[in-house]
């Protein structure tokens, strides 16, 4: 192992994509948390995608999509990204062989069912996963994954296929890495930016299905359930349990992170509104995971019909909060102080 | 959250591992924690990895009796659907429903299935074999 490698910090990270983005940027001597990687790309949403289908469920997002931390925080921060895909597999395997042996840090988007050191039950077929490899050793690459505790190793074949597994969201041997990240940052600008960002994200779309309306619109589908479908009942309202929880967010949705880097980027600039903003986003966060349990108590409940009504209200709860919030936010970030 | 509300549910859906969630201390301050599993998330797991069993079970008998050929119960077994399927084989959803009908599966030829065998990270050989009858 060599000396690179041996000062290359692996740390778990709630979320793939802004760990991979917030190891990158550290190893670069920009030193980033991945709540303010997350904060700083505007990386918090809703989004209710009834035509994108899941196994059959819509697709329901809390986040922005794929590829946007780091196309954004790349920019917003002026680092130099480069990225490449490959049509043809063999030369995408050439090619991170080749980074690697420069001593650099490549950021791989891959497919996680193909991963072998994934637990069975976590496998499924999400092509939007990101990892760092940062070495090699023979025939096997080692592998900063940030949702994992340590650094893991896995074959070359395994994430040959993992790379370029087909399907939605194929990654396409996606690999991308930092150049020139300047060290010196206008936090204050870059904060409100990307608060700015995130208001108009949530509460700022004329879409019926994005922010705080699709949160409103979930709600309205959630009540609309038909009792008798029993069994479609059960696996719509986990399905959202899933979609919230269970993919990497750090808990409810990723509210919680964004709280963390509220709390955090107030601290920096010292804008003691952030600091309160954080708090109460905490408390939203609590109402979605009790949201999710209700969901689930919901999907036990043998015997009588649940009634889908008070988990609505719940919801619409939430949104109602978040909505207040949000404007709160908008206000700060364009208030000039 | 609070660090001691993160949950540890000890979830067999974690495979032994622990995630990282975002907490608050009880001086307000955010701190990381890792979670070994939290109850309600590992029901919605289970429940959608036991619906997919129920599927591949259910279409490996009726492969068994001979009235599916082996493509249905693989299709679930690699935690697939038919419109995930048809997406990385790059066949139409139609000509996949076709295949699951044995006297069709048993004429396919070698590059449809490589097709297949691609998709599930199986060898062709194995396909191909399936292709005679069930003994």
């Amino acid at each position: 192992m060599s000396s690179f490698e041996a000062h290359f910090q692996h740390r778990q990270s709630a979320h793939c994509e802004s760990g991979v983005m917030a190891s990158l940027l550290s190893h670069a001597g920009l030193p980033m948390s991945e709540p303010m990687a997350f904060g700083l790309a505007s990386g918090l949403a809703f989004a209710y995608l009834p035509i994108v289908k899941l196994s059959g469920m819509p697709l329901i997002a809390y986040r922005m999509p794929p590829k946007h931390l780091i196309k954004t925080l790349s920019k917003r921060l002026g680092a130099r990204l480069n990225s490449r895909t490959f049509g043809n597999p063999e030369q995408g395997r050439r090619e991170l062989d080749a980074l690697l042996d420069q001593g650099r840090l490549a950021g791989l988007q891959s497919s996680v069912f193909w991963l072998p050191y994934f637990p069975p039950e976590m496998r499924f077929h999400f092509n939007a996963h990101n990892l760092l490899a940062f070495g090699r050793d023979g025939d096997q690459y080692l592998i900063s994954d940030p949702v994992f505790e340590e650094p893991v190793r896995c074959a070359s074949a395994d994430l040959q296929k993992a790379r370029f597994a087909k399907g939605a969201l194929a990654a396409k041997g996606l690999m991308y890495w930092l150049d020139d990240v300047p060290q010196q940052q206008d936090w204050e600008k870059l904060i409100r930016q990307a608060v700015l960002g995130t208001t108009r994200i949530l509460d700022g779309m004329p879409l019926p299905w994005i922010g705080i309306r699709g949160i409103q619109h979930l709600a309205k589908q959630v009540e609309r359930l038909d009792p008798a479908q029993a069994k479609y009942n059960r696996l719509y309202l986990t399905h959202i349990v899933r979609m919230q929880e269970e993919i990497g967010t750090g808990g409810a949705g990723f509210r919680f992170m964004y709280a963390s880097f509220l709390q955090e980027a107030g601290e920096k600039i010292g804008a003691a509104e952030l600091g309160e903003a954080s708090t109460r986003l905490t408390a939203i966060g609590d109402d979605w995971r009790q949201f999710a349990s209700a969901c689930v108590r919901a999907s036990r409940s043998k015997g009588e019909a649940p009634d889908f009504r008070p988990i609505a209200e719940m919801l619409r709860g939430i949104a109602g909060q978040e909505r207040a919030l949000m404007k709160e936010l908008g206000a700060w970030s364009k208030r000039k102080d | 959250m609070k660090l001691d509300e993160v949950p540890q549910d000890h979830s067999s859906t974690y495979g032994g591992h622990s995630k990282l969630v975002y907490a608050v201390d009880a001086e307000g301050h955010y701190q990381r924690a890792q979670s070994d599993g939290w109850e309600p998330e590992a029901y919605a797991t289970q429940l959608a990895v036991a619906e997919l069993e129920a599927q591949e079970a259910e279409a490996e008998a009726a492969w068994q009796r001979g009235e599916l050929s082996p493509l249905k119960c693989l299709m679930y077994r690699y935690r697939l659907d038919e419109p995930a399927l048809a997406q990385i084989t790059g066949l139409w959803q139609w000509r996949i429903r076709r295949h699951f009908r044995p006297a069709i599966y048993r004429r396919l030829s070698a590059a449809i299935l490589a097709r297949y065998a691609e998709a599930f990270g199986l060898p062709v050989e194995q396909l191909i074999g399936y292709q005679k009858a069930p003994a």
